[in-house]
């Protein structure tokens, strides 16, 4: 008989259904919904009181027309009411109904978090079950306050029922992830390990989740989950399947069980314990051995959740790294894996071979399999598969394959799919940096990759070949060569024509005694492109001319006269019309040696690390990328070379600007003479100023950003959890600013804690203007990253980005709180839980001046309290921290030592995250 | 940690979606449709795994599916999940929903959206799963039904529905 008959239920919904369904458009299914809406609301606001079952029916109608993507702006009161019910159904629906459409800020919490007390109170399994699903789906901040000491106390008790202790279990698990600070930890925790005894897997299953998310947070407290793991799991894994009856799942005993607590032990290192040690690793052997029988069934869940449990066990050896006969046998059958007929497989074995390509044990065993994973990139169907056998490949590869390695992904490169292309690119840009043993293939790659897909070469990859270049003065004679002869090209990507007009332009010369490569060659070749190209080449362009000139005195007449035409001393884009200003009137009255000098070869880069490298890692995100660095494998000593950086750019500048004295507007032109670059460093700097951050955490008001051209000055307010600022941008030139926008960003993708809304500004900004913009914000709860201010517009033809932190810290939302001094010893007694004290000792950084310090810790928003610290040189403060959903009571107390000229800082919040914060805010001040 | 949990149809209708953290009603949908995009365009044969949109959180999510007659199932974890463990428990999913409605067919998802959702609850809670022994899990349901019988049959002689 199935479990749910089909003939009951609501005819009224079936038929509201049936009606949507029949809809011919979809204008007539939002009538017909428009129409059910009315319905139900005058219904729910008539004076007839609706019994339950209608009410059931109507919360239904409206989950059905919440599904379909509509707002649904009311009814949480009758949801309530029949949560409320005592009868099973209303209370199910009520249930269903909030879980799936109440918000964590409903002002409804109150009414629901009373019908979820008395549920849990009411002994009914069933109930407590309902009441338990609801504030795990719900999770909110409320609901944690409310329950999450209530939740323990059901968890352990000895006579909750089983699927009680689940729902506990995980209702816990839910809190600790969003509310980790109200969860208290307890007697309980001891308790909780020994669920892993317990009689009933699903109890063992939820608890095992449950202690690997807090063992993730204090390993210590669940140390003893270790041995009691090892033994359950040798308990299941050496089980014949019919032990575990209702858990054993396609000939698999407990194979989700299994999955979690060989998780749960990938919290831990290996054990100690000699004898446990040889038990886990007789476990996993066992596991490794099962994948060798022949299968039990031919059905797909039956080698599935094997295979669940294999995948998992092969992550922990890769996890334990310490075994090499178990990671070499991983690793051999990982490579089966690799070539069989199920897709899910070949996909999940690329995934874990990229673990194992980063142990030192098995790295060579991995590399046993290149021709294979090499092979699955040519061959496979599936677009996942093969983004992880690129993956793979790039984790695989060290000195011995790279040549190889990179080879294959540029064959592979001509014809990838879209959407991975950029990644693969730069990839391919990290691997030849970092094997290249002779840096003319590293040229000849980067070369070829601008040539496959120029489109997807960022500029980071562009700017890395240059600046390795410029650095390395053995490979340049070469870098020119190559260039030159892939300009030839009929068609060349604009990126081959902004390396090349760099390189051209600094070391032409080393090629130009071929008379194949002559100067006035070289020149032409590089201006025949010149049409075709974008503004900004075209600059780097010009700036590559004015090279020429001093490189080669012979072609000066024909660049002079280029520079003289009219499409280039009246081009309608400013930028273009002064370079060919400046450089012409330069070439004209600049003698040789005053040419030579401003015009010198670039000095060398600043060793940094590759920006390339960092662009992956923010691409793919934490954790997916497989670490290569790692000093084990590091063969190649002198990978790190220079990042491209605003340095080079401002060498020697203003010693030419006095002397040319030519540009009377400022701005980038300023140092365009020295530096091709210039004009596209404005464009990548994505660097986020900080510098004048730490000024605006006792103040409020002041200048933020300044160069040339923009000044930013802040005023803000602030009033418990609100603030507004006033940003003001002053045009300092005397030219339109175009195309103005600016916007926010927070570092940290996606910010909750923090709201903002920025009213737009207008996107012209005249010369000397000045115009401001209205930024409100909310703080929801406390925060540590601040947002960036994104500012963009057109000076002179030319894009401007700049990017600055704005001064938002935790502390702007601080009330300043009076007390006596015995109130401040209470309290601070109250806080002296060792996560709620945070304590720094610092070296002063500026002279140690009473009342200056007194106004930066009132400027920081606490009351200074007076004679309260009985040593008169300590200073002591109190206030509120106000967000939306709470409000953080703080005590600091700074403690001057005039002779180490030392500080100690000692703060106390109830809120680990809050002292930490406030502390590195404030100790930076002083 | 499951994020979500989405049930559609060949056209993209959603019929059922749950998410195990907060998103506006807008966003709910932009993801659903998202979801639908990306898996909809996969042959068959080829894996069963894929990273997430952009709008679920990118790659740091996978998207765990199965594809039965009309309907995809969908369920978008973290890389906390067994990928393999995943796909199982849409089997036992599915089939427990093929047993509580003999032989489940798209239209019983249609008409019993808060049957499912019980189902599903018995299943996963606040993200996490809570029972995959699917004797278990009838039992449960099964026992929710006695109750409900139990209930509606005193006041189901009269009533005028609509």
């Amino acid at each position: 008989m199935p479990a749910v008959s089909k003939g009951d239920g609501m005819r009224g919904l079936a038929v509201f259904i049936s009606d949507i369904r029949n809809c011919k458009s979809k204008e007539a299914e939002i009538k017909r919904i428009n129409k059910e809406l009315a319905n139900i609301r005058s219904k729910f606001k008539g004076d007839k009181a609706l019994d339950g079952y209608s009410k059931k029916k109507y919360v239904c109608k409206l989950l059905f027309i919440f599904l379909l993507g509509h707002d649904i702006d009311f009814g949480h009161m009758e949801a309530v009411n029949l949560l409320s019910s005592n009868k099973y159904t209303e209370k199910q629906i009520g249930y269903l109904f909030i879980s799936v459409l109440v918000n964590s800020n409903s002002d409804l919490i109150r009414l629901i978090n009373n019908g979820i007390k008395n549920d849990l109170n009411s002994r009914n399994p069933t109930f407590m079950n309902l009441a338990l699903h609801c504030i795990a789906n719900v999770g909110s901040r409320e609901m944690a306050e409310a329950f999450a000491s209530d939740i323990p106390r059901i968890l352990v008790a000895g006579d909750t029922m089983d699927s009680v202790k689940q729902s506990a279990a995980l209702c816990l698990l839910r809190l600790n992830r969003t509310s980790p600070d109200l969860v208290p930890m307890g007697e309980w925790t001891a308790r909780v390990v020994h669920l892993l005894n317990d009689q009933h897997l699903g109890v063992v299953t939820a608890a095992t989740s449950l202690i690997t998310t807090l063992a993730q947070k204090s390993p210590d407290d669940f140390k003893t989950s270790v041995a009691l793991s090892v033994a359950r799991l040798s308990r299941i894994v050496t089980s014949a399947s019919i032990d575990l009856q209702d858990y054993t799942y396609y000939f698999v005993a407990a194979p989700w069980l299994s999955v979690k607590l060989l998780r749960l032990l990938q919290c831990y290192p290996p054990p100690e314990d000699a004898s446990l040690r040889s038990r886990l690793t007789e476990c996993l052997e066992t596991i490794l051995n099962k994948a060798q029988e022949p299968p039990k069934s031919k059905k797909v869940q039956h080698s599935n959740a094997k295979n669940a449990v294999l995948f998992e066990a092969i992550s922990l050896i890769i996890h334990h790294d310490s075994e090499p006969t178990l990671l070499v046998r991983a690793c051999n059958q990982l490579g089966q894996f690799l070539q069989h007929r199920e897709t899910n497989l070949r996909y999940l074995a690329l995934e874990s071979m990229c673990m194992l390509a980063s142990s030192e044990f098995s790295h060579e065993a991995v590399k046993t399999h290149m021709e294979t994973v090499i092979n699955a990139l040519k061959t496979e169907r599936d677009v996942s598969v093969r983004q992880r056998a690129v993956d793979l490949l790039y984790a695989m590869c060290d000195r011995s394959n790279a040549k190889q390695i990179v080879a294959e992904m540029l064959t592979y490169l001509e014809n990838a799919d879209y959407s991975i292309r950029e990644e693969i690119v730069l990839k391919v840009a990290i691997l030849a940096e970092k094997y290249a043993v002779d840096y003319t293939w590293y040229v000849d790659t980067i070369l070829n990759l601008i040539r496959i897909a120029g489109d997807y070469v960022s500029e980071e990859v562009w700017y890395r070949v240059i600046q390795i270049v410029i650095n390395r003065d053995d490979v340049q004679g070469y870098a020119a060569k190559t260039v030159f002869e892939a300009l030839q090209a009929p068609a060349c990507h604009e990126n081959l024509v902004k390396v090349g007009g760099y390189i051209l332009g600094e070391f032409g010369n080393l090629i130009a005694g071929d008379s194949r490569s002559s100067p006035l060659v070289q020149f032409n070749l590089l201006h025949s492109k010149f049409h075709l190209c974008s503004v900004p080449t075209r600059a780097l362009l010009l700036s590559a001319y004015i090279k020429f000139i001093n490189l080669f005195p012979e072609v000066k007449i024909t660049i002079q006269d280029v520079l003289r035409s009219d499409s280039q001393l009246r081009n309608a884009d400013v930028e273009l019309q002064q370079r060919a200003v400046e450089y012409l009137r330069l070439s004209c009255i600049a003698s040789t040696d005053i040419l030579a000098t401003v015009l010198e070869e670039m000095p060398p880069f600043p060793e940094r690390e590759s920006s390339i490298l960092a662009k992956l890692k923010k691409k793919k995100g934490r954790g997916n990328l497989p670490v290569i660095d790692d000093t084990r494998r590091n063969v190649n000593g002198n990978v790190e070379h220079a990042e491209k950086t605003e340095a080079p750019n401002q060498v020697s500048t203003p010693s030419f600007t006095d002397l040319l004295n030519l540009n009377s507007a400022p701005g980038p032109g300023g140092n365009l003479l020295v530096d091709v670059f210039s004009d596209n460093a404005a464009l990548s700097s994505t660097d986020v100023c900080e510098e004048n951050f730490s000024r605006f955490v006792c103040k409020n008001n002041g200048v933020i950003f300044e160069n040339q051209l923009l000044q930013i000055g802040l005023k803000s307010e602030y009033r418990q959890n609100l603030g507004r600022m006033y940003v003001f941008y002053g045009n300092k030139t005397s030219t339109q600013f175009l195309s103005f926008t600016s916007s926010l960003s927070v570092l940290d993708s996606f910010s909750p804690q923090l709201n903002m809304h920025v009213k737009t500004v207008d996107p012209v900004i005249e010369g000397g203007a000045q115009v401001q913009q209205i930024l409100n914000m909310e703080c929801v709860s406390d925060f540590t990253e601040a947002p960036v201010l994104k500012v963009q517009f057109r000076y002179g033809g030319m894009l401007q980005n700049l990017a600055v932190k704005l001064p938002v810290m935790l502390n702007k939302f601080f009330q300043p709180t009076e007390m006596t001094s015995q109130d401040f010893f209470q309290r601070w007694k109250q806080l002296g839980a060792p996560e709620q004290e945070v304590q720094k000792i610092f070296k002063a950084k500026l002279p140690m001046d009473t009342e200056v310090t007194k106004a930066k810790i009132i400027g920081f928003g606490v009351a200074l309290l007076d004679r309260v610290d009985p040593n008169p040189e300590n200073f002591v403060g109190a206030g509120v921290i106000h967000t939306k959903s709470i409000q953080v009571g703080c005590l600091l107390r700074l403690e001057p030592n005039a002779q180490a000229q030392m500080y100690r800082l000692t703060l106390r919040t109830s809120r680990e995250s809050v002292s930490r914060r406030l502390c590195d805010l404030l100790s930076e001040q002083f | 940690m499951i994020k979500a949990i989405l049930i559609f149809n060949n056209h993209g209708k959603p019929r059922l979606s749950k998410f195990y953290e907060h998103y506006s009603e807008d966003t709910e949908q932009q993801i659903i449709r998202e979801t639908f995009h990306l898996v909809s365009k996969r042959d068959e044969n080829v894996c069963n795994f894929l990273e997430g949109g952009m709008l679920i959180g990118g790659s740091d999510y996978k998207l765990i599916y199965r594809h039965y007659a009309t309907l995809y199932f969908v369920f978008c974890v973290d890389s906390s999940e067994s990928e393999l463990g995943i796909l199982d428990l849409i089997q036992v999913f599915v089939e427990t929903l093929d047993k509580c409605f003999e032989n489940v067919c798209e239209l019983d998802l249609i008409f019993h959206v808060d049957k499912v959702h019980n189902i599903l609850a018995e299943m996963v809670m606040g993200g996490m799963v809570l029972e995959t022994n699917m004797n278990e899990i009838i039992m449960q349901v099964d026992a929710q039904n006695k109750m409900e019988k139990s209930e509606t049959f005193i006041f189901q002689s009269t009533r005028q529905d609509r």
